[in-house]
């Protein structure tokens, strides 16, 4: 009996050391990049490598921040996430809406339809859209950044799903009241599903933030383009002065790291329940 | 009765922007793209020529696509492999309660919402031939350096590397929500009865898990044909074409040497490997809800 409690003490902490050598893979990185951020460059061709700062260097924030425009690549970075947030979630909104409540012919039709969008990825379609936005003189444009991400499969989809989910009784007391539609979805849908509505929000955020495809392929001037484009271009440029570019790094990473730590239940369980129902 | 056909020119009009968005930006493209694929475009004259497929015929006996196409597949099959079966082993040790675990779930987790762009920039830092933290642990322990993203013959493992660190912690995330609608009596059953790690793992939280096990195999596979910042930070595709996929290909031929035939062509593919994928997991997927 001692013998079988000791093997399973011994168990539980060898899988304790295991996940912390797992742990310590992924802070480990991240504890770098911001080590080396503060470095001088002198000091992160150093072998063995120094575990902090000789120096600690914070002017290599100011210093990489004058490399570009580096105001610009960030406002254009939150205009075009929160741009396009904004713009998914209008259009989502009344159509996930009719698509859970209401019956009428074709419903079947169109919630496929809008859906299909979710099996094909953007670098499906990203030549004829080009084609089309150059057509339009969109190229080099906010709107190029923006508007092609009208219509989000996925939002429309949880959001069908989460205002199914509303009883039935919450809309026909409003109708009771003569309340008209839009103040049905205003005040009593949007308050139902809003762990849903800012959750979506979130992710489609965090998504845009870190796109670098679309905003290659679509723009080539900096006053248009993002911080994930920003730093590329800064690593291109540069002489791969590497406590820059990772000063540049915390840079594009920090909101959204912060962004994570204020709302990781929500995104973890938002993951796992979208990605299975 | 005019008020019931009000009614409806109503619902159509919530439904008109999304609609629009898809038929504009989803639907019109794939058909668009499919016509680009069967034709020779001149965008100089603006003039596009029926060519069937010769496109694709063409493509299909360039060694540099093979090996485009080759290094998609290679890098997809076993960067999902891999990291799905860590996954597996790491959601097994950390599906318990309490700070600990929550704690190696978040810092596993959090490469899955930083941009693929930083990560590539972070790890390309830590592979760096010289100075990079990687080759001072090797000659730390008296290993010789390596070349990582630097020769032909590593530069593909180092970005799988890099995608698996990246993608572990979602896997961990979807088998943890997996595992916890497995029964605790099933398990505590089995364990009563003798059953160790092995067999719990192959009898029962294998079969039992099969539906999350073959969605994340399916989503992860998805994701990784589509596979882009990281090449396109770390690698260029290079050296040579020893790291070229299949999107950074489009997005070479396309958009820097402007053979939108050829990128289409290409771009059908991917468009035909992610609908088979989605098809076989839908298929799956249904056949085994009565399973569960």
């Amino acid at each position: 009996m001692v013998l079988a409690a000791n093997r399973k003490a011994l168990a539980a902490w060898g899988t304790r050391t295991i996940l912390l050598a797992v742990g310590l893979v992924y802070i480990f990185p991240l504890y770098w990049m911001v080590v080396t951020s503060l470095k001088s460059i002198a000091e992160t061709a150093v072998f063995p490598p120094t575990w902090l700062p000789g120096r600690w260097m914070f002017e290599n924030f100011a210093d990489v921040w004058r490399t570009g425009p580096f105001e610009r690549y960030f406002l254009n970075s939150v205009l075009v996430s929160a741009g396009i947030v904004l713009m998914e979630l209008t259009v989502a909104v009344p159509a996930s809406y009719v698509l859970a409540k209401k019956s009428f012919s074709g419903s079947r039709a169109i919630f496929a339809l809008i859906l299909s969008g979710m099996m094909i990825p953007m670098q499906v379609v990203v030549i004829p859209v080009y084609l089309l936005l150059s057509k339009l003189g969109w190229i080099n444009t906010y709107a190029a950044l923006i508007v092609p991400f009208l219509s989000s499969s996925t939002a429309v989809f949880w959001l069908t799903e989460s205002f199914r989910q509303v009883p039935n009784e919450l809309v026909e007391a409003a109708k009771i009241d003569r309340a008209p539609e839009w103040r049905i979805v205003w005040n009593v849908m949007l308050p139902a599903v809003k762990p849903t509505l800012v959750t979506i929000a979130l992710l489609i955020y965090i998504a845009h933030w870190n796109d670098l495809f679309w905003v290659l392929v679509m723009t080539n001037n900096e006053n248009i383009q993002t911080l994930t484009a920003g730093i590329v271009k800064l690593k291109d440029a540069d002489g791969l002065q590497w406590n820059l570019l990772m000063a540049g790094n915390v840079i594009l990473v920090a909101p959204i790291l912060l962004l994570y730590m204020a709302a990781d239940k929500q995104i973890k369980s938002a993951f796992t329940h979208g990605g299975l129902k | 009765m005019p008020s019931v056909r009000k009614h409806n020119v109503w619902i159509y009009i919530c439904l008109l922007p999304a609609l629009t968005g898809s038929l504009v930006f989803t639907v019109y493209p794939v058909f668009y793209v499919i016509y680009l694929s069967v034709h020779q475009v001149d965008l100089l004259s603006g003039t596009t020529k029926f060519v069937a497929f010769g496109n694709y015929m063409r493509l299909l006996r360039t060694p540099d696509f093979l090996q485009v196409l080759g290094n998609t597949l290679v890098y997809t099959l076993l960067t999902v492999a891999v990291s799905c079966s860590l996954a597996l082993v790491v959601a097994v040790m950390v599906n318990r309660p309490g700070k600990f675990h929550a704690f190696i779930q978040t810092a596993v987790f959090s490469p899955h919402i930083i941009p693929l762009v930083s990560i590539s920039l972070l790890w390309q830092w830590l592979m760096e031939k010289d100075s990079g933290l990687l080759n001072g642990i090797l000659q730390g322990v008296g290993l010789p350096k390596l070349l990582w993203i630097d020769s032909p013959d590593t530069a593909l493992m180092s970005l799988m590397l890099v995608a698996v660190w990246k993608s572990l912690g979602f896997n961990v995330v979807l088998f943890v929500a997996g595992m916890q609608s497995i029964p605790g009596q099933t398990l505590e059953a089995a364990r009563l009865d003798g059953a160790g790690p092995a067999v719990l793992m192959r009898r029962i939280v294998i079969p039992l898990l099969s539906p999350t096990l073959f969605f994340a195999l399916t989503v992860n596979m998805i994701g990784s044909f589509q596979v882009f910042d990281s090449v396109k930070v770390m690698t260029g595709g290079g050296p040579g074409n020893a790291s070229n996929v299949l999107v950074h290909w489009i997005y070479q031929t396309g958009f820097e040497f402007f053979r939108f035939g050829d990128a289409s062509a290409g771009a059908v593919i991917l468009f035909l490997l992610v609908s088979l994928l989605a098809a076989l997991n839908f298929g799956i997927l249904k056949s085994r809800i009565h399973y569960q």
